[in-house]
């Protein structure tokens, strides 16, 4: 990951973040704007979490690591505290590592 | 932070404090200080500061496991350090440090961070009358300029404000309603939050260069699982749900055939799927003269119940 990537997400990630107190009250967002960042952004995160959970490079990650994950959204959906979420998921694969499962 | 979306997770810990901090606010609005910089708003109602700080324990897990992980993936130690002073949004760092260890280029990880930092945007909407300083945020401070000591300060501050917008800090200021306490609700919880992140992921990268065989421990999956965590509160709505399925089968088919980190940005394709012209009562009743994301701001009313 080169600095410049990082700085350039940096600068991107800042802009959005200062239009709104910049233009307070002179400039307004469209609500179905609002709706389309925040649905872009769930479907980017799942996406991200299935191909994470199954694929390792361009193969399958194994069966330990999507038990883990599969836990991790059981425990989330039902609002578990976000340690235990996260804590959860890592016991179950590292336990069926040990055992042997991949 | 980054923390995507809304971190109802996280809110879920703290349930029962919140329903006695509305006690305590009520009681400590006698003693609202005036000071933004003295730090009025750490001292006014421990209610609001054990809320923080529960979310800053939170935040220093996913902190800690962002360090361990990226290091641990073989990426240098300087790399999740500047993206958390830098970027200081978890999600997206989570995403581009993800897509590069998964092979994917530094280009798709730029993109696919971008992506997940547009609800930035309409979150400074919402929280630019608390961004602003104090003195001025009664109005007028949009036009003032740098021409004066009083209007540089404005100007600074704003800019760092800007800084500590993150899904947690917008969602404490979009809780309380009077502008004075939803100024110290932000700003406490934007400064605790870059504090706490930057050293548990500091400490994260000293643990991520220690440990030997990190997938033994599991520590593999903490990415998608933290990712999953973070994503879920924002499936509540049927049609996202559907669009976010779509996308997740179209990113891991196409993960064998594509270079990697495309296939997440190709997810997007799952939106049209999802996406249809939506009756705005429900949505946009907010105030239409600020474009705040009425979603959060509903979400910021009903969270304090314990429901999330």
């Amino acid at each position: 990951m080169p600095l410049l990537a990082i700085v350039a997400l940096a600068v991107v990630t800042y802009s959005f973040r200062l239009v709104g107190p910049l233009c307070r009250g002179r400039v307004t967002l469209p609500p179905a704007a609002t709706v389309l960042f925040a649905d872009a952004a769930a479907v980017l995160l799942i996406a991200l979490a299935a191909t994470s959970a199954l694929t390792n490079g361009h193969d399958f990650a194994g069966w330990a690591r999507p038990a883990g994950v599969l836990i991790a959204g059981i425990l989330a959906a039902r609002r578990a505290p976000f340690p235990v979420v996260v804590l959860a998921a890592a016991c179950v694969t590292a336990l069926l590592r040990l055992v042997g499962v991949a | 932070m980054f923390i995507i979306l809304n971190m109802s997770p996280l809110w879920r810990t703290r349930g029962s404090a919140s329903s006695r901090r509305s006690a305590s606010s009520r009681r400590s609005g006698l003693l609202r200080g005036s000071g933004l910089l003295r730090g009025s708003g750490l001292l006014r109602g421990s209610g609001l500061l054990r809320d923080v700080a529960l979310v800053c324990v939170a935040d220093g897990l996913v902190g800690l496991s962002f360090g361990a992980t990226t290091v641990a993936g073989g990426l240098p130690w300087w790399v999740p350090v500047a993206m958390s002073l830098l970027v200081f949004a978890g999600g997206s760092q989570f995403a581009a440090v993800g897509m590069v260890l998964a092979g994917g280029s530094p280009f798709a990880a730029v993109a696919a961070g971008a992506v997940l930092n547009t609800r930035l945007l309409p979150y400074g909407f919402a929280v630019a009358d608390v961004v602003a300083a104090p003195e001025r945020a009664g109005g007028g401070a949009a036009t003032a300029g740098p021409t004066t000591a009083a209007g540089l300060r404005g100007w600074l501050i704003r800019l760092l404000g800007a800084q500590v917008i993150t899904d947690e800090s917008v969602a404490f200021a979009l809780r309380a309603t009077d502008p004075e306490r939803r100024r110290s609700a932000f700003w406490t919880c934007g400064l605790m939050l870059f504090a706490v992140w930057n050293v548990s992921v500091l400490l994260g990268v000293l643990a991520g260069s220690v440990m030997r065989n990190t997938n033994a421990l599991g520590l593999d999956v903490m990415f998608p699982a933290v990712v999953i965590a973070l994503a879920l509160p924002a499936l509540a709505d049927l049609r996202t749900r559907f669009s976010a399925g779509t996308g997740a089968v179209i990113a891991v088919a196409l993960t064998p055939v594509l270079p990697a980190g495309l296939p997440v940005l190709a997810a997007l394709v799952g939106l049209a799927t999802g996406w249809r012209p939506r009756n705005s009562g429900s949505r946009a009743n907010g105030s239409p003269t600020d474009g705040s994301p009425t979603d959060l701001r509903r979400e910021a009313v009903d969270e304090p119940t314990g429901e999330r």
